[in-house]
């Protein structure tokens, strides 16, 4: 017997988007075969990791991540410059969290001011995340959108239950759009539907079916993953072909196994090398399961996941 | 390939002599076609038969055994690409390499003895030590082997080495372990071949690349070795994608036998950050042995769960038994609370009720191991079927309050709850459960 080897060849492809602008310009997806597999097809972009920026100090980050800001984090516009120069960003993804009912309530407008801000401090190409509050959002990110306009930024995420003032937004301020649903193949199939139906052409999104942390459901969201990619590249169905997000450091930096103390849980090993590993292993993971853009918190975690993906592509 | 029901009955002994169960060799062979019964079940059959079915019947991928006793790890044996398809089988082993020449070869073999640490509900451990013959002294190998053997007295051994002479020794050292020799290359491998059968253990297989992997398996198992592991050479994380990929796609869609096996990856890096992030690459594209060169707490833990998050049954979440549980010694005026029977939930949850320190009573109930809130969100956690369960459960003759805690995030369901359970106060408890331990202490006081 010979080895002949086993491709694949499909029909269909992952749509390529590209954000920012001039240079710095960034394009995620475009493949037309499962990742990282190039022998049976070409992969034009490789996964972008985004640095998460908050615009208020991140109390609610456990020590490892929040130290490494904390000279810069009261402030968005310095924080995103540090990542930008210092750690060497690809792209920004800035979360306005404040605007939250829950924390500080602040207007549509002062988000308006501070995307202002900080898109005129950097180049790097800039994600624009609401506080995932459904009502609040609507308001926030149609005023994000026009604030950024001409930048050609990523906008998110609308959901099922705001997505038609935010698409309209992003429509008329020309910027691509991140379209969340919650962990299921179909939800995420029929909000892209939905927004397509709107006129948003299916070039400009790009899908999160919702992250989750290595050890807290991270086997749905991988597989979440790994269908939408079958169904876009070999059923060619083209509602499943925007690249995919992976909403990864929001959800990591929250459970035990990156908070508790070496103190309280000997057996777990060191915190920090612990929790940096958790946000590495998570991340990586979901890049394999077809995820092209990850939105990440700790440099060191960042770095190691570029590396891997130096050694992937 | 699976053979007919016709062409099985033809290799029977067509007596019809109703041994195996069946009224006739044709209603049994038509059995086995559907994999329905054992080719046991008929004594009388024949060596040439037993051959011919074995062949075909044999799995698309080779499983066996790594090492022996309690703690051998069962590798191979997959049957899908995605695990969304389909339980992926056997967890992948991990396993640390250790130097001959190291100096730290007693601690290493000691810490991947304690290494094990349980997660929901699941002991997990590092379960193999590879140990690399570095000195290419064959004396000083022998000695590392037994030293590790004696501080692992558990683990799984790789005898990672290439000289015949070194590793025959080590083979015959250690043989009651069934130790997995690494490996038979272009170079050595007859004499290899002949170690690993003469001492009946698996022998891993190294080659540049699936092709030229696989003419050299069939060399090997033309030698007479059946247990066999692939190493493709695979070092950086792209082979590994790539070449593990082509063996699975190899085994299970095209039956190539020649691949048929279980994969090992080294994926040894000096940044043990780093090294976590290109053995994940290898856990969740199908390796079957995984080796990393050192073994802190914080990385095994992430490694392990990340094992258990690929391996996990993507139909089935993994759940506990429902009943109401003791947590401490809980007595009658000890406090009540309820959750839902997913794996995850239960052991968060009772993990912080036990740092609280307060003995309380935890009432699971079933959920088909759904979470709090998709438990709700099912319709399977609400306020009619928790009174049912909560009366049904019996706990009212064992407490002497009527107050249930509920947890924070289904705080909804509190004034629907003490409308259907007469007499029973609902408290809220908080909506995460690291905040448990504080709740549950300030009651006390
Ligand atoms: C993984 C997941 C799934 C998995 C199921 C996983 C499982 N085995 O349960 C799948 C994909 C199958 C799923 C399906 C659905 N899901 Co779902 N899912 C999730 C997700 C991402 C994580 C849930 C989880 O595992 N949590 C971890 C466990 C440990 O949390 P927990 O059980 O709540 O326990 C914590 C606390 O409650 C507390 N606690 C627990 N018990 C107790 C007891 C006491 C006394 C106290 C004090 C505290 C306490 O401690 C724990 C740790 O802090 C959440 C979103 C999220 N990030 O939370 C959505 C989520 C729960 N799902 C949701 C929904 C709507 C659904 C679906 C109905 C629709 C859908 N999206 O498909 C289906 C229903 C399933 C069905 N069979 O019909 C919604 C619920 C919305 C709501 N508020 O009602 C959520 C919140 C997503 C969202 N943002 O909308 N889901
Ligand atoms: S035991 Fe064997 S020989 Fe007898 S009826 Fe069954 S198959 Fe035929």
């Amino acid at each position: 017997m010979s080895f002949v080897v086993p491709k694949e060849s499909f029909n269909g492809k992952v749509l390529a988007v590209d954000f920012g602008k001039d240079e710095k310009a960034l394009a995620v997806g475009g493949e037309n075969c499962l990742p990282f597999l190039s022998f049976e097809g070409s992969i034009p972009n490789r996964p972008v990791i985004a640095y998460e920026v908050q615009d208020c100090a991140p109390d609610d980050w456990p020590d490892t991540v929040r130290n490494i800001y904390k000279d810069v984090s009261g402030d968005p516009v310095a924080w995103a410059k540090y990542c930008q120069d210092e750690l060497k960003a690809g792209a920004i993804a800035l979360r306005l969290v404040s605007t939250h009912p829950d924390r500080d309530d602040r207007s549509a407008e002062d988000a308006a001011g501070t995307i202002r801000d900080v898109l005129a401090a950097i180049n790097v190409p800039l994600i624009i995340l609401g506080s995932n509050h459904i009502e609040k959002d609507a308001l926030v990110l149609v005023a994000a959108a026009e604030a950024g306009g001409g930048y050609n930024c990523v906008i998110g995420k609308a959901q099922e239950g705001n997505y038609k003032t935010i698409v309209a937004a992003a429509l008329a301020h020309n910027h691509k759009l991140i379209a969340m649903s919650e962990l299921d193949i179909n939800l995420a199939k029929q909000l892209n539907i939905l927004i397509t139906q709107m006129g948003f052409d299916k070039e400009k999104l790009i899908t999160d079916p919702m992250c989750s942390a290595l050890g807290y459901g991270l086997e749905y969201t991988y597989s979440v993953m790994e269908r939408i990619r079958l169904a876009g590249l070999a059923q060619n169905d083209a509602t499943m072909q925007p690249p995919i997000l992976g909403d990864v450091g929001m959800y990591v930096w929250k459970i035990k196994e990156t908070v508790a103390s070496d103190t309280d849980m000997p057996e777990w090993g060191a915190l920090e090398e612990r929790g940096i590993t958790w946000e590495a292993v998570t991340a990586t993971s979901l890049i394999l399961a077809g995820a092209n853009l990850l939105i990440m918190r700790h440099p060191r975690a960042i770095q190691t996941v570029n590396k891997t993906i130096d050694e992937l592509v | 390939m699976a053979l007919t029901g016709v062409q099985i009955f033809k290799l029977l002994p067509k007596t019809n002599c109703k041994k195996c169960g069946f009224p006739t060799c044709l209603a049994f062979a038509m059995k086995l076609a559907q994999g329905g019964v054992e080719l046991s079940a008929c004594p009388d059959v024949s060596e040439e038969a037993k051959n011919t079915l074995g062949a075909a019947s044999a799995p698309p991928i080779r499983s066996f055994a790594l090492g022996t006793g309690e703690k051998a790890v069962k590798i191979g044996g997959e049957t899908v690409l995605f695990r969304h398809e389909k339980k992926f089988i056997n967890p992948c082993a991990i396993a640390v390499n250790i130097k001959d020449n190291d100096d730290n070869i007693a601690a290493t073999a000691e810490k991947v003895a304690g290494s094990e640490i349980d997660r929901v509900g699941q002991k997990l451990r590092v379960d193999a030590v590879s140990i690399e013959c570095a000195s290419n002294d064959s004396a000083k190998y022998g000695e590392a082997v037994k030293l590790v053997a004696e501080k692992a007295p558990e683990a799984a051994l790789i005898l990672n080495c290439k000289d015949a002479a070194a590793a025959e020794a080590a083979v015959k050292a250690v043989a009651g372990r069934k130790p997995l020799l690494y490996c038979a290359t272009g170079e050595n491998a007859e004499a290899m071949a002949g170690i690993a059968k003469a001492g009946g253990v698996p022998l891993a297989v190294c080659a540049e690349g699936p092709e030229a992997l696989s003419a050299l398996t069939e060399k090997i198992k033309g030698l007479g070795v059946e247990d066999i592991v692939l190493d493709s050479g695979a070092k950086n994380a792209k082979d590994i994608i790539e070449n593990n990929t082509q063996i699975r796609r190899a085994a299970l869609k095209k039956s190539f036998k020649p691949l048929g096996y279980p994969i090992i990856n080294y994926v040894l890096r000096d940044d043990p950050v780093f090294e976590a992030s290109i053995a994940s690459v290898a856990i969740a594209r199908y390796a079957s042995i995984v080796v990393v060169s050192t073994i802190e707490k914080w990385k095994n833990l992430a490694l392990f769960t990340l094992r258990q998050n690929i391996y996990t049954d993507p139909q089935v979440p993994m759940q506990v038994e429902q009943k109401v549980y003791k947590i401490g010694e809980p007595v009658t005026g000890s406090p009540l609370m309820i959750t839902t029977n997913f794996s995850l939930t239960y052991f968060i949850v009772s993990g912080e009720v036990e740092n609280s320190k307060v003995p309380s009573w935890l009432a699971v109930m079933d959920c088909e191991g759904l979470s709090v809130l998709t438990a709700w969100a099912a319709g399977k956690f609400t306020a009619a079927k928790i009174s049912q369960f909560i009366k049904e459960s019996g706990i009212e003759d064992s407490v002497s309050s009527r107050e249930l805690i509920i947890p924070g995030q289904v705080a909804i369901l509190s004034g629907a709850l003490e409308d259907k359970l007469d007499g029973w106060k609902i408290t809220v408890g908080p909506r995460e459960a690291n905040a448990i331990p504080t709740f549950l202490k300030s009651r006390v006081n």
